[in-house]
């Protein structure tokens, strides 16, 4: 398998916190790749970095081999990584289905949406199969504001998804959803990626990511820790004493230095 | 056939042609000139600050750049005191544009709140220069040619004039509306990070926006300057003026389009009347500060919203089931 997206010896500080320390991280095409963590361990952060919200000190991102280590987040979307963020985010005043069409041109120059109407028949026909997808179409004239949380995380992956990229981060899918819709979700991952698309999914729901994922990468203290198969990870002593501070040593000469 | 929505719109548009062929007192289409010039501009400014959420309190920056290049270019190129000055009108919105450029390369680095404050500070830089530079004739101000028309019809090419800029900025704030552009602008007023992270380029097209709605008002600014026939800063760089635009927007309805429109054709009329009335420029304040209230407490979207969602109200107690709610999914 070749790696479509790369992370090399990331670091990025907060003024005096390290958020991410020498932080690497790879994805292989068409794979479900996990990364679990302790809270504060980086995840979030190594998320911005990826998709141009924050920029690195050090270190770089590659995608398809480009190097995105500075890019934009329109350019990084553009160019095939989409990503759902951790508290959902959704336009909440237009409607559900113009929120779909935000996304529907991931690399249009700016002059040109002057110029062209808010969506072409395609477009339209497109956003509605999504929409269909993720089970939510017959609210589609709705303002988005008036949907339910879990709908509202259904329309973020929709919206993601209409762009067609490459590869799709999600930021804790599993999160405040109740366990139908859990499954749900995963059966909806599951069927993308045989389709050929490639996911990085941040999640606490252990059962989801050792279910849904190929492989699996650890982080603690802004690093990664361990990387390997579900089965591996959780036989790995190294991940219970991050997740339950067996070892505290390493901690200690840390804020001492 | 015609929808109902449209069959209003060519009432009120016929309304306005008829009026000053109706009502000949200058002091009455005096009136509709200004409420017309702010209706115009009020369109404009709503047409980025209304779409995007990005509220522009120095719109006068535009509105002077547009009176003082009318001012200046009819002195310069010695045009005569007729019909030919109103061919600098667009000359005026083109050079607010123009201005609207590297004004806007500067506030829209800042979100918000933070831009709301940085424009009116460049409106403040903008309004010192025009009195203390000595092009501009500082506080003594600049005269225009003298137009020798008779009283009783000198109002009435301003008057289309401004029906014009209007138009204009209404087919403008609808094209807008009805494009991809503006479905950006609406989602940067939603969540501008959630755009850029869908592809937006929400630099561009906040410059986009800003520099567009620049035009009408820049426009507004050099027809009223004009039709007063000469200009002080304090007049075309007036912060109340900032303030009345914004305000008529949120009165009507902020992003709406028929908002800005009634907002302003309401407010400025109404100020225009009760100035001449009661022979008191300031008596309008305090009307405003309590309609203002009202429109806070009870209808913070503004009437036409209000208005609307009272409406469809009304239309689903006729109608049993006529309101689908939706099903809850997870």
């Amino acid at each position: 398998m070749t790696t479509l997206l790369n992370v090399d010896r990331v670091s990025k500080s907060f003024g005096g916190l390290r958020a991410l320390t020498e932080c690497s991280l790879s994805v292989e095409m068409g794979s479900i790749t996990g990364l679990i963590g302790p809270n504060g361990s980086g995840k979030t952060t190594l998320f911005n970095v990826i998709t141009g919200y924050e920029k690195p000190d050090s270190g770089t991102v590659t995608f398809e081999g480009t190097e995105i280590t500075r890019a934009s987040p329109s350019r990084v979307f553009a160019l095939g990584v989409g990503r759902t963020f951790q508290i959902t985010r959704i336009f909440a005043r237009i409607t559900v289905l113009e929120n779909m069409l935000v996304a529907t041109q991931r690399d249009e120059g700016w002059l040109r949406g002057l110029t062209r109407s808010k969506s072409s028949k395609s477009e339209l026909v497109a956003a509605m199969e999504w929409l269909d997808f993720v089970g939510i179409g017959g609210l589609a004239s709705l303002p988005a504001g008036s949907l339910s949380f879990g709908q509202r995380k259904l329309l973020e992956l929709a919206y993601v998804l209409v762009a067609d990229p490459d590869v799709i981060l999600l930021d804790e899918p599993a999160g405040g959803v109740n366990l139908t819709l859990i499954n749900e979700i995963a059966d909806k991952i599951r069927a993308l990626n045989k389709d050929g698309k490639s996911f990085l999914i941040v999640e606490h729901n252990m059962e989801f990511v050792m279910n849904l994922c190929d492989r699996v990468t650890v982080m603690h203290q802004g690093a990664d820790l361990v990387s390997g198969t579900p089965s591996e990870i959780r036989s790995n002593p190294m991940v219970l004493d991050a997740y339950l501070g067996g070892n505290d040593d390493d901690d200690d000469d840390e804020e001492l230095s | 056939m015609l929808k109902v929505r449209n069959v209003w719109w060519i009432a009120a548009f016929g309304a306005l042609v008829l009026f000053p062929l109706i009502e000949t007192n200058p002091t009455y289409t005096g009136i509709g000139v200004i409420a017309l010039i702010f209706m115009g501009c009020a369109t404009s400014w709503n047409m980025f600050s209304g779409y995007s959420g990005y509220v522009n309190l120095g719109s006068a920056v535009f509105y002077g750049v547009g009176a003082y290049t009318m001012t200046l270019l009819a002195d310069h190129l010695n045009v005569p005191g007729n019909g030919d000055l109103f061919w600098l009108v667009p000359v005026g919105g083109l050079a607010a544009m123009i201005v609207a450029v590297p004004v806007g390369l500067v506030a829209l680095r800042v979100r918000r709140h933070t831009f709301v404050v940085i424009t009116i500070a460049i409106f403040f830089v903008f309004q010192l220069s025009a009195i203390n530079f000595g092009f501009t004739g500082g506080t003594a101000g600049l005269q225009l040619p003298l137009i020798p028309w008779l009283e009783t019809n000198y109002n009435k090419p301003f008057y289309y004039a401004a029906l014009a800029i209007v138009v204009f900025a209404t087919l403008l704030s609808v094209a807008v509306r009805r494009s991809r552009f503006g479905l950006q602008l609406l989602a940067i007023r939603d969540d501008e990070d959630r755009a850029a992270g869908l592809g937006v380029k929400v630099f561009a097209v906040k410059l986009t926006g800003f520099t567009l709605s620049a035009f009408a008002v820049g426009m507004g600014g050099a027809l009223f300057a004009i039709f007063i026939g000469q200009i002080y800063p304090q007049f075309v760089f007036d912060p109340l003026f900032d303030i009345s635009i914004a305000l008529m927007a949120i009165f009507g309805g902020l992003g709406t389009l028929t908002g800005p429109l009634l907002g302003a054709l309401v407010l400025e009329s109404m100020q225009q009347y009760l100035a001449i009335r009661f022979s008191n420029g300031s008596l309008y304040l305090i009307i405003f500060g309590a309609l203002f209230l009202v429109i806070v407490l009870f209808m913070p979207q503004g009437v036409v919203v209000y208005l609307s969602e009272w409406r469809s109200l009304l239309a689903s107690r006729r109608v049993e089931g006529a309101r689908v709610v939706p099903e809850e999914k997870s």
